[in-house]
């Protein structure tokens, strides 16, 4: 686990903003290169790393999926005095924004900067009381006006550059955590199956543009046809300002989601097996839309059996997000026992057409 | 008044150690009201270069540099030590504490942010609601500190207590031509003031007066001033550069003052009206050496000269400051030039005044 740490504190540390998953990408090739048999980029982007099962072919396989794309900005406007005009990647609260330190991925290579509040005589009237939307929030990047529109380019990405913190007490804090924590978790569930047999082949796979088109998710499903899905993804834990019923504690293991994007079977036999292992995992319900790759994968092709998992994870989708690494491992860990028990009987299980465990027939 | 250029002067040096001690103490963490890890480095910093040095009942650092000669102008020199910040005032538990602000900090910039809570710099977060969970009204309001909770984690729920101060987060680092540091004001006086006493001008006895509670009404200087009895007064401190476009392209005519300006003379501001003669003495050095500078422009804000001119029977002072940007929020930003021209100003100013400088009319 403590490799998988590092890792994911690496992984925080390298840019891969929906639709330019390229740093994240190259880091994680490089990192399931030793723990699988095949590794892929689907035509959109997303990593695909195959670990074969031991069964006779053609084999059922497991598709894990999390996605790499990561929330951040993009310059809409160098203006006249060097500052940057800004578009948001994914969904971001601009009360966030204000005093946040910031790299940009410029031609010649990354530069700091800072997201900044013009003064108020600067700004529209309606603008210059309580934080400005995001249109006029700009980013300094120290460089004097020519400087700064030679070096800068309308499209640059720009990533928040809070780095990995830990804190006492098993947790992590950084930008990113969504979705990088749940990557972590399938890194360490494919160490995990190094000394493990499996029957089923296993594909890792780390999806693009989940926070703007769950676009990925839909393409690796149709181009991998699992037998199965397990989307991993965050969800939110329990912290100031979030409602309590809302949100799950932290370091009391993952959320397991009930709801339409989940197979019902699936569910069961994950709950069930977390049961038997004695790993904690909190129900989590939604009515509606799980808000994860699930969404889409699950109706990939001819439709694939999804289950989804979740990390509780404090302040979603600001720079300063907060996991506790025990849950990852306690993910990796159900996941690795759960591929384990994957047999060619499996299937039969989920059939919806049969009355299941403890169903009126 | 002429000045002539003195052809053997030159400006004290800014360089590696410069730099580097402004770091150091830019990432100190001196709220004010604890100005205690930058008084430390300030008095680890000056040691032995000064005839006397005190820290006094406030916790100002007061040091005495003679120059060469008897009844020489008594020059006081104020830069302050503390920053604003946080306190963090009630402990909800789990490692979750409320907090309130110190001096004047922008309360739009608290949200999501790294902290670090104490002396010893415990790294903390101050969080925000996830963006799913608010509503589009809600994201119209501000997010006030009454509303934020700087949360340390549960396992450090005893690292810290009510009463313990924090500050951002944020590390110097320099941007290009620029400096960036969360207390570049006034740390960039303090480096500034250590740099003039490494090079002392001899024609002055050089009252240093390394101030607390600036922040928070110009405290430490009040007593540093009665206590200290200078001929006159010069506050070295750091200005806003109110200098970004407007957004419907009007001219900026509200700038206060410009990076790459060089040094702004004050000539009024929210706390006393400079003194003219300190003001000529200043304009007309700067342009006699051909030292960039600015007027800063007349308006709201004020150092320590506030306190300082109306200490005891009264004294002449003048605020001299570093333009920066952004200043009370987490990441403040100064031109590198500016400094330079600052140090290079005020030093050439104070080897300039004598007995005279103060004899015309105010």
């Amino acid at each position: 686990m403590e490799e998988t740490r590092e890792h994911l504190k690496q992984m925080i540390s390298v840019a891969g903003l929906s639709g330019h998953e390229a740093p994240i990408h190259a880091l994680l090739e490089s990192a399931w290169q030793p723990l699988t048999d095949e590794q892929h980029t689907s035509r959109l982007g997303s990593l695909h790393a195959l670990k074969r099962g031991r069964a006779k072919a053609p084999r059922n396989s497991l598709a894990i999926v999390t996605h790499m794309d990561a929330i951040g900005l993009m310059v809409k406007d160098v203006d006249a005095a060097g500052l940057l005009h800004l578009e948001a990647i994914g969904g971001i609260d601009a009360r966030v924004l204000p005093g946040q330190l910031v790299t940009l991925h410029a031609r010649g290579g990354d530069l700091p900067g800072v997201i900044v509040i013009p003064p108020a005589h600067a700004l529209p009237e309606d603008q210059s009381s309580g934080v400005p939307s995001l249109a006029h929030l700009r980013v300094d990047t120290g460089l004097r006006p020519a400087q700064a529109r030679r070096a800068v380019q309308v499209g640059d990405l720009i990533s928040f550059a809070t780095l990995p913190q830990e804190l006492d007490g098993d947790l992590l804090v950084g930008h990113s955590l969504d979705n990088r924590a749940c990557v972590a978790v399938l890194t360490e569930t494919l160490r995990l199956l190094q000394t493990r047999t499996h029957a089923w082949d296993v594909w890792a796979v780390a999806t693009v543009q989940e926070e703007i088109t769950l676009f990925g998710a839909l393409t690796s499903g149709y181009a991998l046809r699992p037998t199965l899905a397990v989307v991993i993804d965050v969800t939110f834990a329990k912290s100031p300002g979030a409602p309590a019923h809302k949100a799950f504690e932290m370091n009391k293991g993952p959320a397991l989601d009930w709801g339409p994007n989940t197979h019902p079977r699936l569910y069961k036999e994950v709950e069930n097996l977390a049961r038997r292992l004695e790993i904690p995992i909190q129900p989590s319900v939604y009515a509606q839309s799980s808000g994860t790759d699930a969404i889409l994968l699950q109706v990939a092709a001819e439709g694939i059996p999804t289950a989804i998992l979740s990390i509780p994870l404090r302040y979603m989708h600001t720079p300063v997000e907060i996991i506790h690494t025990k849950d990852i491992e306690r993910a990796a860990r159900l996941l690795a026992e759960f591929i384990s028990g994957l047999d060619d009987a499996f299937m039969e299980k989920l059939r919806l057409d049969t009355p299941g465990e403890g169903e009126a027939s | 008044m002429a000045i002539r250029k003195k052809s053997a002067w030159k400006a004290p040096r800014l360089g590696a150690p410069e730099l580097n001690l402004l770091e150091r103490l830019s990432n100190a963490s001196a709220v004010s009201g604890n100005e205690e890890a930058v008084r430390r480095i300030v008095l680890a910093e000056i040691k032995g270069l000064t005839d006397d040095v005190r820290v006094d009942a406030l916790g100002n650092v007061l040091a005495v540099k003679h120059g060469r000669g008897s009844a020489l102008p008594r020059v006081m020199l104020a830069a302050h030590m503390d920053e604003v910040g946080l306190m963090l005032t009630a402990d909800d538990g789990d490692g979750i504490f409320r907090f309130e602000l110190v001096g004047g900090l922008d309360e739009r910039t608290l949200a999501g942010k790294p902290v670090w809570v104490g002396e010893k710099q415990h790294p903390g977060i101050i969080g925000a609601k996830p963006i799913h969970l608010t509503t589009a009204g809600e994201r119209s309001n501000a997010l006030t500190a009454d509303a934020l909770r700087i949360d340390l984690g549960p396992a450090s729920a005893k690292k810290a207590k009510p009463g313990d101060w924090a500050t951002f987060a944020t590390r110097f680092a320099r941007l290009g031509p620029s400096l960036r540091g969360k207390a570049l004001d006034d740390r960039i006086g303090v480096a500034t003031l250590i740099a003039i006493l490494r090079h002392p001008p001899p024609n002055i006895d050089l009252l240093a007066a390394f101030t607390v509670q600036e922040e928070i009404g110009l405290r430490g200087a009040r007593v540093a001033a009665y206590a200290l009895k200078p001929d006159l007064a010069i506050a070295l401190d750091c200005t806003p550069a109110m200098d970004l476009p407007v957004s419907d392209g009007r001219e900026n005519t509200l700038y206060r003052s410009r990076l790459d300006g060089g040094p702004a003379i004050y000539v009024a501001d929210g706390g006393t009206l400079a003194d003219p003669r300190l003001v000529a003495h200043f304009r007309a050095v700067a342009e006699t050496y051909a030292i960039p500078h600015q007027m800063r422009q007349p308006g709201g804000g004020q150092t320590d000269a506030g306190a300082i001119h109306k200490a005891g029977a009264g004294v002449p002072s003048l605020s001299i400051s570093v333009p920066g940007r952004y200043l009370h929020t987490p990441a403040a930003i100064v031109r590198f030039d500016d400094w330079k021209n600052t140090l290079a100003l005020v030093h050439a100013a104070l080897g300039h005044i004598d007995r005279d400088t103060l004899k015309g009319a105010r």
